[in-house]
């Protein structure tokens, strides 16, 4: 196991640098003036361009740029933004929204998707099965931002239920809708990934068993069944964490919330380089440490599985 | 569908092998592929989704059929209003009428998500059965480097890489903003194409007949072209389906965000940028041409299902 771990965290490495290498590559080496637009409407004064070039290593070669900045990075300097901002700061106010979003929909999605998968999948066919299926179609095919845009239009204009945008402060309460927009779609993943698992365990010997031996229904479904049935859910659930706070950035767009997506949206858009890489760099970290964690969980969780 | 990448997820074939019919046995036996079309002729699902793919289809090619207004016909008396005999689905913003310009719409759209299909499985295909035939440091570096890709968020970074090259201000040409937006889209979705191909390389590599093939003395090209790829092409092409809805569904994500198409093309996700700022007052201009995106994708994702089932012997 130890190895295993030690082996997985060194494959981690060079995708680490892969990725975040591609996205800096991209954002600084952005055709045009860095500084055009910075001072207004003249042009900036060179020592402000002097400062800045030195500040960002711009005179180095993007490679070297790149190091340099990854070096500052793990001292735990995010860097300024074009305007003096520090990044950790701003970072370090928007994540917990992000994670709270992000928290929140993974809970519904479980929720509500393991609970229609165990219902079709101990029912077999019949309407509740179809409609379960016919309803998860419908949630892949919605587009992020219909499904937000709609429930905006309904629950806030017309029924006045939610307001439309949340506050600066994002309470619990304020997200459940947003929440629910962001995993919908996975949502709808759950109950088929469930429902497949529960009616393929369902006729498996060690549930047969349970039942034979006189087992009450309850212990059946609950223990025997369940157990083996939500391991590969709780893995995707766990990808699906890192995947979602990437995917943020629409919902959040949707109902204004000032998240890690609206500062990388802001950034992208003001050309400010730093904020986009560092934001990039954090997603990317969480999202490879939790495909790690996944992948390290599915030995926890299911004994047959060894690696080695 | 925002994220390609999650399409994959739908698409899980399992390991595919001709099944023969024991009822049928003095008859030839049919193939994966007769069987599979056998149990897809008689189910509802199937039918009603190539129903709305030959509609949309012919709608993408004959728009004139369909809406006796041309895409930029404009009347500013008319806009804003909402939908009557006149013009079935109101006027936008512009006195534009929506009908024609959703009708006008499904050319590129459906465009953007065939070549973007067809790209991802094209460079995911290659990678991903070189991959898994050649295996050892040619599989773990060409793994790796899917990874790279796999490992950034789709919305972001498609927003990178379309305001690299084309900065908020500017305006680029419309072949070069359809090619760019098919091309970001193929980029980030290529890795889950491979590793479908990739696993079914590694299945189908250790079947007895290609060993006896490679005893035989066969060149690799004829080992992959000739026993390999017939065997492993048929979960791509169920992945291959799912994302063809998944990339207009992308198309549609990326111009609500203002970084997708934009005009003077037409097409659903230009609709829907076109109206983001106004649909607080006008929803008709948004929810029209969302409803044709999300037709057009269940479609395309009730077929990938129905042709999953079909060709999944353990299903039946």
């Amino acid at each position: 196991m130890g190895r295993y771990v030690l082996r997985r965290l060194l494959q981690l490495i060079p995708v680490f640098i892969g990725s975040t290498f591609l996205i800096y590559a991209l954002v600084w080496a952005l055709p045009g003036d860095p500084f055009s637009g910075k001072c207004g409407q003249r042009a900036c004064p060179q020592a402000y361009v002097d400062m800045m070039t030195a500040k960002y290593n711009l005179d180095d070669s993007l490679p070297v740029q790149y190091f340099k900045y990854l070096g500052k990075l793990f001292s735990g300097d995010f860097g300024e933004t074009f305007s003096g901002n520090s990044i950790g700061e701003m970072m370090a106010n928007a994540a917990p929204i992000t994670i709270r979003l992000a928290v929140i929909a993974v809970v519904i999605e479980a929720i509500i998707g393991i609970g229609a998968g165990i219902l079709t999948g101990l029912r077999g066919k019949g309407f509740l099965d179809n409609l379960v299926l016919l309803s998860t179609l419908f949630l892949i095919s919605l587009p992020v931002f219909v499904t937000g845009i709609v429930l905006q239009l309904l629950l806030a204009g017309e029924w006045g239920i939610i307001n439309p945008s949340v506050s600066s402060e994002a309470t619990v309460g304020e997200l459940i809708v947003p929440g629910f927009v962001l995993g919908s779609l996975s949502m709808a993943y759950i109950a088929r990934l469930t429902r497949a698992s529960i009616s393929e365990n369902r006729r498996a010997d060690f549930v047969r068993t349970a039942i034979a031996k006189g087992q009450p229904n309850r212990r059946v479904v609950g223990v025997h069944l369940l157990r083996a049935s939500v391991i590969p859910v709780i893995t995707f659930l766990g990808t699906d964490l890192g995947a979602l706070m990437g995917g943020a950035i629409v919902t959040e767009g949707v109902f204004n919330i000032n998240g890690l997506g609206g500062l990388v949206f802001r950034g992208i858009q003001e050309k400010d380089g730093a904020t986009v890489t560092g934001i990039v760099v954090l997603l990317v970290i969480v999202y490879l440490l939790m495909s790690l964690v996944v992948d390290l969980l599915y030995a926890v969780l299911d004994p047959r599985i060894r690696y080695d | 569908m925002t994220d390609p990448n999650i399409a994959a997820d739908l698409s899980h074939v399992g390991e595919v092998a001709p099944v023969t019919d024991p009822a049928n046995g003095p008859h030839k036996p049919r193939s994966l592929w007769g069987d599979a079309w056998r149990q897809l002729r008689r189910k509802p699902l199937f039918l009603l989704s190539v129903f709305i793919i030959l509609v949309v289809v012919v709608i993408a090619i004959a728009p004139g059929l369909f809406s006796s207004r041309a895409a930029d016909f404009s009347d500013l008396n008319h806009a804003n209003e909402s939908p009557s005999a006149d013009a079935w689905f109101g006027y936008d913003n512009q006195g534009y009428d929506v009908y024609a310009r959703t009708i006008y719409g499904a050319r590129a759209s459906l465009l953007v998500g065939i070549f973007a299909t067809l790209l991802t499985v094209l460079i995911g295909s290659i990678v991903g059965i070189i991959a898994g035939y050649y295996g050892r440091w040619i599989d773990s570096v060409l793994s790796r480097f899917g990874d790279i890709f796999a490992g950034l968020p789709f919305v972001l970074g498609a927003i990178v890489i379309l305001t690299t090259f084309n900065p908020p201000d500017s305006h680029p040409g419309e072949v070069r903003i359809i090619a760019q937006v098919v091309g970001s889209i193929s980029v980030l979705t290529w890795p889950v194409a491979m590793r479908i191909m990739r696993s079914a390389t590694l299945v189908a590599k250790q079947l007895d007949y290609v060993k006896a093939a490679r005893g035989l003395g066969a060149s690799t090209s004829r080992i992959i072209f000739r026993h390999l790829l017939p065997n492993t092409i048929a979960p791509v092409l169920v992945y291959a389906t799912i994302a063809l809805g998944a990339a207009i569904g992308a198309e549609a994500t990326l111009a609500y965000l203002g970084i997708g198409i934009r005009s003077p093309v037409v097409s659903w996700g230009v609709e829907i940028s076109d109206a983001r700022d106004y649909f607080q007052n006008v929803p008709h201009m948004l929810l029209f041409p969302a409803g044709f995106v999300t037709i057009t994708v269940l479609a395309f994702v009730m077929l990938g299902d129905a042709v999953r089932q079909a060709l999944d012997p353990k299903a039946r």
